[in-house]
């Protein structure tokens, strides 16, 4: 078990207000995401990993280490909390090199790790700058290298894509990627499932404090596949579209969108869906302007998994 | 009961000293450099150096005769009693260590020093010792430059006064009472920014309670850090009217003894500052 990070039964609440409720998983290494929409959870869940806050009743051991005031377990775990703030005044290469400097070790190899760090997410050439005059995704990008500048064997990322652009978000996935392999623990969250599935492992999905499912990242995406899916096509003729559409078995709902220059359809095979969709475009009957999934974001996967009532399915 | 104690040594013993000590020199450094080298600093440099100003102009301006050196080392003793213990030190104080804890939570910066690997009673403590010596060095500065400019203006006899009479035991008892208030002071606020989201209110009522302190009973005198500090005063400062009451001694105490009490009192606050530390919980979107 000393290579998992264990939560057994833990509750959290603030006040009245629940956290997560009755949470109990075992994580063992390699890239988890834990996905749910905004206030379902997941940072309460990170931060009692962390210690950040401590659990109202249960347990949590991460590694075999208690999270609470614990220094052991900082020397192998790495944070990047979505709090974007910083002391103040301070440069990007200080920031990482005080960090380092109160693990203890000499200054000379703090500095080999903060510069190791910096380049491992391409910020090298700002590292002189003060903080307080980077982006948003330089920011996001500082905060992951101080997670990961003393080689930790833990990471917890909570929404590490936030504010980076294309190619930032590639380059840090890789970087998850190559973590992940090399054996790390890597939790990341999101609230979309689609922009973590490529890397992770596994996923835990969790909404309302309550965990609603976990496993390998096929096994829920499957779940996921097998409910209906709602895509939202605009083109001139909507209606006759929606006729077309609705001919195959493969379509079970269709709604007009309110503009009346688009339509809902929902299918239950969206590879299927979207090869007749191709056919309908080819033939020229309809003008298709633009086909966006309408539901692929987690709030979505979520009424597919727990229903409008809140109960489980 | 020897096991137990026994036990207890050799589990002390145990603990890594030297790490902690290379920790605790690291942030106090870290520390010590954000109080003072920051322009929200500014206005407790100013509180600490207005005195030093106003001696200034006195040196410049007003003649020194060695008749007025009783006076104006009555004029001394009344900055540092009723300026420097009751307004310069105690709000220098409250805006060096609310900071420390509180400060960092508003800034939602605290975590970082959570997450690093040091005990949480270690940073507590580096902090405290950090604006300690950042409150000492400026307000013991300034009333080095305070003593210095007081006497300067009066030549051979401020220098006689100063050098073979008791003007370096009155500076020394000035820099302990300098010394202690910081401590003193530094650790309620500490503990009062731990406790309240704004620590305000509970330090004006604080300076209410240290303004009435004197005229309470004496059980009740002891949980004041001013009532400790007039005890180690080298000069006592005649005061009249409304003033009188905050000069006023019930209870002869020594010197040591006011010190030691003074230190014990430090000692219990920093103790439940330390278990406070221990359960903070980082909620930053109730500050």
């Amino acid at each position: 078990m000393n290579d998992q990070i264990v939560f057994e039964d833990v509750s959290k609440f603030y006040g009245e207000v629940l956290g997560v409720n009755r949470i109990s998983l075992a994580i063992p290494p390699g890239i988890t995401t834990l996905v749910g929409p905004n206030g379902s959870g997941k940072t309460t869940l990170m931060n009692l990993m962390t210690g950040l806050v401590q659990p109202s009743s249960g347990r949590i051991s991460v590694l075999g280490f208690s999270p609470v005031n614990s220094p052991e377990l900082f020397r192998i775990l790495g944070y990047c909390t979505q709090f974007d703030s910083f002391p103040r005044g301070i440069t990007g290469w200080q920031f990482i090199f005080d960090g380092l400097l109160l693990h203890g070790m000499s200054e000379t190899e703090a500095l080999e790790l903060t510069f190791e760090s910096l380049q491992r997410v391409q910020l090298g050439d700002a590292a002189g700058r003060k903080i307080a005059g980077y982006s948003k995704g330089m920011r996001q990008k500082v905060r992951l290298a101080q997670a990961i500048a003393h080689h930790p064997r833990v990471l917890v990322l909570d929404e590490p894509l936030n504010g980076l652009d294309p190619m930032a978000r590639a380059e840090s996935m890789a970087l998850f990627q190559e973590l992940g392999r090399q054996g790390m623990h890597l939790l990341i969250s999101s609230h979309i499932l689609d922009e973590v599935d490529r890397i992770s492992d596994r996923v835990v999905l969790i909404t309302g404090g309550y965990l609603v499912a976990e496993g390998s990242i096929q096994q829920v995406r499957r779940e996921v596949r097998e409910k209906p899916m709602q895509v939202l096509i605009r083109c001139n003729q909507p209606a006759l579209l929606a006729a077309k559409m609705f001919s195959v078995n493969h379509c079970v709902e269709a709604r007009l969108h309110a503009d009346g220059k688009g339509v809902f359809l929902r299918t239950g095979d969206i590879d299927q869906f979207y090869s007749m969709l191709n056919g309908i475009a080819a033939e020229g009957l309809v003008d298709i302007e633009s086909v966006a999934p309408a539901d692929d974001d987690a709030s979505a996967i979520y009424q597919y998994l727990i229903g409008s009532d809140g109960s489980a399915s | 009961m020897r096991e137990k104690i026994g036990n207890f040594w050799k589990h002390l013993l145990q603990q890594p000293w030297g790490l902690w000590g290379i920790q605790a020199r690291r942030l106090v450094r870290m520390e010590v450099r954000r109080n003072l080298f920051s322009w929200r600093a500014g206005w407790i440099y100013f509180l600490a150096f207005v005195p030093t100003f106003i001696v200034f102009i006195h040196l410049m301006v007003d003649h020194h005769q060695a008749l007025f050196l009783s006076d104006d080392t009555n004029v001394l003793a009344g900055i540092v009693q009723l300026y420097y213990i009751r307004l310069g030190i105690f709000f220098g104080c409250l805006g060096i260590f609310s900071r420390l804890i509180r400060g960092e939570m508003i800034e939602r910066s605290l975590h970082f020093y959570l997450l690093s690997p040091v005990r949480r009673e270690v940073l507590l403590l580096c902090k405290f010792v950090a604006g300690s010596i950042s409150a000492v060095l400026l307000f013991g500065a300034a009333l080095l430059a305070d003593f210095a400019l007081m006497y300067a203006g009066f030549g051979a006899a401020g220098s006689d006064y100063v050098f073979n009479g008791p003007g370096l035991g009155q500076l020394e008892a000035y820099m302990a009472i300098v010394v202690l208030a910081c401590l003193g002071y530094g650790a309620i606020f500490l503990l009062l920014s731990m406790i309240f989201r704004n620590p305000m209110p509970a330090a004006m009522l604080l300076l209410g309670w240290e303004a009435i302190n004197p005229v309470l009973p004496s059980l009740l005198q002891k949980l004041s850090v001013a009532s400790y500090l007039r005890h180690l005063m080298p000069v006592s400062v005649s005061a009249e009217g409304i003033f009188a009451l905050l000069t006023v001694q019930t209870e002869p105490v020594s010197g040591w003894a006011a010190a030691l009490g003074l230190l014990l009192l430090i000692a219990v606050v920093l103790c439940y500052s330390c278990y406070r530390m221990r359960t903070l919980e980082i909620r930053y979107t109730t500050e």
